[in-house]
């Protein structure tokens, strides 16, 4: 392999005998990864979720967007000789030698049904459907266990002050992968409570903004009926044109 | 104006957000600047004291590394007391730093299992607000006086977290005075009574409101058979128990006159000058208005 080459062209290159099955022979570099106990030997620039694909796993749920923006390929991980466990996205996350692994798929979590419209804006609104909350004990396993690299602590913390602004702030990036919750040995569930707070900080600290008000009002009188009605029934050629032809507005 | 770390604790930033407006102005009339520990997290609530739980005095040390990284990047200047208002964080705060320091097994341990964090050295004091201001001198309080509480007849409550267990207390835990010489110095006349230390029903409040309820009478009965006109606390707990449990009060002791209940803050902030501006008497259950209107201090 090439000095200084490009790793997303390392991995693109690493990750041919899957995307267009380049033959084994013209893989360089080989690992041995552990999954669920059982050794399998595969390419050393592979990410997890490529890495099991290749020794024949196939993702029919625990698996989606491949570019870490979803937080449904939760990884939990032990490097060879190590103590510490380790957790990560599997898109993202490259396959070490010796490394044992197991995916997470699902989270088990109450998620709390609720209208926000009807709860008060106040710290109690967390303790009513997050009561386990108040146990936490400042640990920061949390934040160690976040694949975003979230002070996941300091937001839970947020919430015990009725923080609302600091717990949206800090909790912003949250792919609601549930790695947290899954090593919280308080047992609360962090990402809810954080999505909580967002939507109560978005629903009673934010003005309402009235050309999203304007704009619904010309939605319901039918003002975009006309176009829609000519969209939905464009061929696909036509709505390739349109799409490429589109106007964009800036970044 | 002194730059002093401080640790509000999650009340003050909620039900108590009277006790925190009104010190941290008052405070700024002593020439004393109290910043707010910055990433700060839950005190730990109660100290324990099961001698192998270590991962309940995590909380308050983490606080304590948060006063050294102030320190560290210049928030302030070789200060290495961390001020209290909540007699409760206060408690579980110096508790825990004492008993690191007293446990160097424990201190390692602790430090290990904080391994993202810069280790704690041991060096922080922590200090409740009660305890600076005596430091400062009660006469240069008294100095700051524009408006003294002339006539204002106040019977001061300590509570148990400020003063046990005695390693940890503040002053005399059996014949407390600090507020009472806090008081004076802002001209109120002091109302001494047995049961400024008597236990408020702490957290009996949540598991059976009437047993808390009895206390509060007690409390406030033989305080107001002194000639007390309010009472003063530095608790949230203590203050939620003898203000707002005064409606359970009344329900069974027909003949009880509703009394207010200050953070000794508040008082200092009407005398400063300060007005109610910085006092939040909104958070306040029995509303003290009538009483401060009736000194002429409003």
């Amino acid at each position: 392999m090439k000095e200084g080459k490009n790793i997303m062209d390392r991995i693109a290159e690493a990750s041919k005998s899957i995307t267009t099955g380049v033959d084994e022979k013209d893989i360089k570099n080989w690992v041995t990864i552990y999954i669920m106990g059982r050794g399998y030997r595969v390419p050393a620039d592979l990410t997890i979720l490529t890495a099991m694909e290749y020794a024949g796993y196939k993702f029919i749920r625990g698996c989606g967007c491949r570019q870490g923006f979803c937080g449904a390929c939760s990884t939990v991980y032990r490097r060879k000789g190590e103590y510490k466990l380790e957790t990560g996205m599997a898109c993202q996350t490259r396959v070490e030698d010796g490394m044992y692994l197991v995916q997470i798929p699902f989270t088990p979590a109450e998620k709390a049904i609720y209208d926000i419209s009807k709860e008060e804006y106040n710290i109690n609104v967390f303790f009513k459907y997050y009561p386990e909350l108040a146990r936490c004990v400042s640990c920061n396993t949390c934040t160690k266990a976040c694949p975003q690299d979230l002070e996941v602590m300091d937001y839970v913390q947020a919430a015990l002050k009725g923080d609302f602004e600091g717990i949206t702030e800090d909790s912003f990036d949250c792919i609601q992968c549930g790695l947290c919750a899954i090593r919280c040995p308080a047992e609360i569930v962090q990402y809810h409570i954080a999505q909580l707070g967002r939507r109560m900080y978005g629903r009673y600290d934010n003005p309402e903004p009235e050309h999203l008000e304007k704009r619904l009002k010309e939605i319901k009188k039918g003002k975009f009926d006309k176009e829609m009605d000519e969209i939905i029934h464009l061929n696909r050629k036509e709505l390739e044109k349109l799409y490429a032809e589109r106007k964009r507005e800036p970044d | 104006m002194i730059k002093l770390p401080y640790y509000p604790g999650c009340t003050l930033k909620t039900s108590a957000k009277n006790f925190e407006i009104s010190a941290i102005e008052s405070a700024k009339i002593l020439d004393i600047e109290l910043i707010e520990l910055p990433r700060w997290n839950c005190c730990g609530t109660v100290f324990s004291l099961t001698s192998d739980d270590l991962i309940h005095h995590i909380a308050p040390i983490r606080n304590l590394i948060r006063v050294q990284e102030m320190n560290g990047n210049g928030i302030v200047k070789d200060e290495h007391r961390l001020v209290t208002l909540c007699s409760m964080c206060y408690n579980t705060l110096k508790r825990a730093n004492l008993r690191v320091k007293e446990n160097p097994d424990d201190f390692k341990k602790i430090n290990d299992l904080m391994y993202l964090e810069e280790d704690y050295n041991g060096n922080v004091e922590v200090i409740h607000f009660l305890e600076l201001l005596k430091k400062t001198g009660f006469e240069k309080v008294k100095e700051k006086v524009k408006k003294p509480l002339k006539n204002l007849k106040i019977a001061p409550y300590y509570g148990c977290m400020l003063l046990r267990p005695k390693e940890v207390g503040i002053d005399d835990p059996e014949d407390p005075t600090i507020q009472a010489e806090l008081l004076e110095s802002l001209g109120a006349e002091v109302i001494d009574n047995p049961y400024k230390k008597v236990c408020c029903g702490s957290y009996q409040t949540v598991q059976d409101k009437y047993v808390v309820s009895e206390l509060t009478y007690d409390i406030l009965t033989h305080a107001q058979r002194e000639g007390a006109f309010a009472i003063t606390t530095s608790c949230p707990l203590c203050a939620f128990n003898l203000d707002n449990r005064q409606k359970e009060v009344k329900e069974k002791h027909q003949d009880f006159k509703q009394i207010p209940v200050f953070y000794f803050t508040q008082l200092m902030a009407i005398a400063f000058g300060l007005g109610e501006k910085y006092c939040s008497f909104d958070l306040n259950y029995i509303n003290p208005r009538p009483l401060l209107i009736d000194k002429k201090l409003l």
